[in-house]
């Protein structure tokens, strides 16, 4: 196992049955978890090939109930991890065995929505679909739309700043939160912001979107939710050339035209992904584009118009237009289950990085090199609009020799994020996974203002601890004093 | 006063790290054209950033430019222009309001959070700030974020600094993303509402398909009628049926006329600069709360304010009172906070500004997070010591 977990303390393991009877006194009933083959269902996430199984589980029902629980696990120095459904591709939720996982799936009812103000409040356990489908009937959407929309939470998208295909138009979490109800780790309930477009003082919601729990549990979430277009029209671009593909996508942005979405799948992808939802993917072509316009039928076939006309211009072989319902959905449903459909196929891990776009063809020649030097094989799907890419390393995960194989093409298709001006991670987080590459984009200053504000909001750093900072990483002894 | 230019992010490093062994405060400036926006600060020395200035990065592909902190924001805007591009967030520019001279900088426009009309679709500036370099209160040069446009890598330092007013840390570079310039815009108007009537013609548009950038309400003034705006952008056809649907959509409100080319552009900018207050003595507040609590905010200043604009379908509210006394300070906090928003002194002598609250603190709790946050900065105070809250 190439990521390193530490050592379960034995001064927590041994207050198991006081924290356990403590948990049983502020959670009733079957809220908390203790038996181990019970407790197993939490031991990992969407990183499957790491996993512990946690000290205890506790799903609370309540914002008070989880204060008193970080109170609690405060006092004890009992490393707590939230939890929302278990969907991280980073191993941002898998526990250790010291630790106490807190769930927020028990708190997923929606508490408010106001049209007059486009926003809605929810508990952090509701689902990412399940927030835009309490809204469809009156024609609204909750705009963040990652892959795993409809089993991830808002807790995790909050924690982890999740994207999505759509992010290009709508921005990804960060900009669609208005308000925050937090617990801090010594068991405080704040309320950030709520329904204003923004909060006073220093911007919380935005440091707490992306900290990956880090810095406290999130238990109610008011987000802002937007009216959908009129229509949406997805259309597929197939090319025989990887950079035809790439020069077409910066055309598209040069001349002023930033569609709802720019998805790329490479000619593995393509096939893997149609064997799957048969969507009608080009199957004779190297690389294919999902350009995705908004608007009435008329303004959808004007942008179109001008997006076809510049595909033209690079070669473009098969210009495929959705035309029904039906097709759209399954154009998306298609990329949307590419993680899913090259899991049938093979073992494999899932890159995040993000690049400058104008990179774009030297970096898919970059990747092709490394994975082909490990002697594995890749898909590889982008948000080429924005640049950020998910290379699919393909591995079997019965042959250990391999496994590290597939991590090391990983690191290395990653160090080529960062050398090209890019970054570790566009919309997956840190986790686990990508700890021990924080080195690579961070100096040791960049690094120690992050964790001085860990150590300032988490002081013994209980907060689901061995994750997005490496073990060894530069850290105050304690907080600062203010002056 | 001593001034500091430093030209090097080393020598701005330097300056703050002489600072804090010195136990002297640091004032820190751009180009000065917000000066009178905050508290007063108690400091021996200003910091500037003027001599950090020019464009780093322009990737016009990619969406995305790079400036030192100093470089006066008009470079950037017209460097984007002539590319067809521009800062989505449409900053405010504050000099009309304080008369002040002197250029905004890119720096100072992060530094305050800086936006406009468009935000209520495009987003603030800290919405397309998407990389920061700074130096810390411990003077330490620091980098957060970076070039490309999604980036979750470790804690978002650039949303955390973008409106700290200079009391965290100094920034030296600032990249942005950046979005297309619209091929044209039109703003519909209604006239003669009142303020439930126009927030509620504002939120029906802002519900709509058709993507309003600018969503805004000049209540009745004097001779003049009251106006409620609404801005839509984008290629001429889309324009043509947009503005249709949208009288159609609005019909119950009243009858829409169409403003274009650049008298509409005029207006935005009036509203975006709050110009109703330009050249005036009143203080200025700038309440932002849920735009449906609009109308009954209106109503509760009124007594105080007898004059107010709205933006963001009703989301932000200037006020203009009186400047005498505490210039409203109880009452309007008060009812900035019943309205479930809060609100921000951003024009009033320097006498009163010492002594209110200029910024809302944050409720209990949140405020002592507040704290954790600036010691985690600026542990010794140095940077902009008072210019938010009082002691910190």
């Amino acid at each position: 196992m190439a990521i390193a977990f530490p050592a379960p303390r034995a001064d927590v393991l041994a207050k198991r049955d006081r924290v356990i009877a403590a948990l049983k006194a502020i959670v009733p009933g079957e809220g908390v978890i203790t038996e181990e083959n019970e407790r197993r269902a939490f031991e990992t996430d969407a990183l499957t090939s790491y996993r512990r199984i946690p000290m205890v589980v506790v799903l609370p029902e309540t914002t008070e109930q989880v204060a008193a629980i970080m109170a609690l696990c405060h006092a004890e120095g009992v490393p707590v991890v939230a939890r929302g459904a278990g969907t991280s591709l980073c191993g941002g939720s898998i526990p250790q065995e010291d630790a106490v996982v807190l769930g927020v799936a028990k708190m997923n009812r929606v508490l408010d929505v106001n049209f007059s103000d486009r926003t809605m409040r929810v508990q952090a356990g509701i689902t990412n679909l399940a927030i835009s489908g309490e809204v469809a009937h009156a024609g609204f959407f909750y705009a963040p739309d990652p892959s795993s929309q409809l089993a991830c939470t808002i807790a995790g998208n909050v924690a982890m700043n999740s994207g999505g295909a759509h992010c290009l138009k709508y921005g990804v979490t960060a900009n669609n939160i208005l308000g925050l109800k937090l617990v801090t780790v010594e068991g405080e309930i704040v309320e950030i912001g709520g329904g204003a477009l923004d909060a006073p003082g220093y911007d919380l919601i935005g440091l707490l979107v992306g900290s990956e729990g880090q810095l406290g549990v999130v238990t109610e979430v008011t987000v802002r939710i937007l009216r959908q277009a009129e229509g949406a029209r997805p259309v597929l671009f197939g090319f025989r050339e990887i950079a035809a593909a790439g020069k077409t996508v910066a055309d598209i942005i040069g001349a002023g035209i930033i569609p709802v979405a720019i998805e790329y799948m490479d000619r593995e992808a393509i096939h893997i992904c149609e064997a799957f939802a048969k969507a009608g993917y080009p199957l004779d072509v190297e690389a294919m584009l999902i350009i995705e316009v908004e608007g009435s039928d008329a303004e959808m076939d004007a942008m179109l118009a001008r997006i076809v006309e510049i595909a033209r211009r690079h070669d473009v072989a098969v210009v495929k237009e959705s035309k029904s319902a039906m097709e759209t959905a399954a154009i998306w449903k298609g990329r949307k289950s590419a993680f899913g459909a090259t899991g049938r196929v093979a073992d494999y891990i899932c890159m995040d990085g993000t690049i400058p776009t104008g990179r774009l063809p030297e970096v898919l020649e970059g990747i092709d090199r490394i994975v082909k030097g490990y002697g594995l094989r890749v898909a590889n799907v982008f948000h080429a609009g924005d640049g950020n890419l998910h290379p699919l390393v393909m591995f079997n995960v019965n042959d250990p020799a391999e496994q590290v194989k597939a991590e090391h093409a990983g690191e290395d298709i990653l160090r080529l994020c960062v050398a090209v001006g890019g970054c570790l991670t566009g919309e997956h987080g840190v986790g686990i996974e990508k700890r021990d590459l924080m080195r690579e984009q961070f100096t040791e200053v960049d690094l120690l203002q992050q964790t001085r504000i860990k150590t300032a909001l988490d002081p013994k750093w209980i907060l689901n601890p061995a994750k997005v900072f490496p073990l060894d990483a530069p850290r105050d002894e304690a907080p600062r004093a203010a002056a | 006063m001593t001034l500091h230019t430093p030209s090097t992010a080393a020598e701005l490093a330097a300056i703050v790290t002489d600072a804090r062994a010195a136990k002297t405060p640091l004032a820190v400036a751009g180009g000065g054209t917000r000066a009178g926006l905050g508290r007063p600060v108690q400091a021996a020395a200003t910091l500037s950033t003027a001599r950090l200035s020019g464009i780093t990065l322009y990737e016009p592909a990619e969406l995305v430019i790079a400036a030192k902190a100093g470089t006066p924001l008009r470079e950037v805007t017209e460097t984007l222009a002539a590319r067809g591009q521009r800062l989505p967030f449409e900053p405010m520019d504050h000099r009309a309001i304080y008369g002040a001279t002197g250029e905004p900088t890119v720096g100072g426009i992060a530094a305050a959070n800086v936006s406009g009309p468009a935000r209520i679709n495009l987003g603030a500036a800290r919405d397309s700030m998407i990389g920061l370099k700074f130096v810390n209160g411990l003077g330490e040069d620091v980098k957060s974020g970076g070039r490309v446009m999604k980036n979750v890598t470790g804690l978002d330092l650039v949303k955390a600094l973008a409106g700290s007013h200079g009391t965290l840390a100094v920034f030296h570079e600032v990249c942005f993303k950046v979005l297309p310039v619209a091929e044209g815009e039109r703003t519909l108007v209604i006239t003669g509402l009142p303020i439930a009537k126009a927030v509620a013609a504002l939120s029906a548009a802002l519900g709509s398909p058709f993507e309003p950038t600018g969503a805004a309400h000049v209540p009745a003034s004097g001779n003049e009628a009251a106006r409620t705006l609404i801005r839509i952008e984008g290629f001429a056809a889309s324009l043509a049926y947009r503005t249709d649907a949208l009288a159609k959509l609005l019909a119950p409100f009243g009858a829409v006329s169409v403003i274009d080319g650049d008298e509409g552009r005029a207006l935005w900018a009036g509203i975006r600069d709050a110009a109703l207050f330009a050249g005036t003595d009143e203080a200025v507040w700038r309440i932002s709360a849920p735009p449906s609590a609009a109308p009954a905010l209106a109503e509760r200043l009124a007594p105080l304010a007898p004059r107010m604009l709205m933006d963001w379908g009703g989301g932000l509210v200037w006020a203009g009172v009186s400047a005498e006394g505490d210039a409203g300070a109880k009452p309007i906090h008060a009812a900035a906070k019943a309205a479930g928003g809060y609100a921000t002194l951003i024009r009033a002598p320097e006498t009163v500004r010492g002594a209110v609250d200029v910024f809302a603190p944050p409720a209990g709790p949140a405020m002592a997070l507040q704290q954790r946050i600036k010691a985690s900065f600026d542990p010794d105070g140095i940077l902009n010591p008072g210019r938010m809250y009082r002691g910190m």
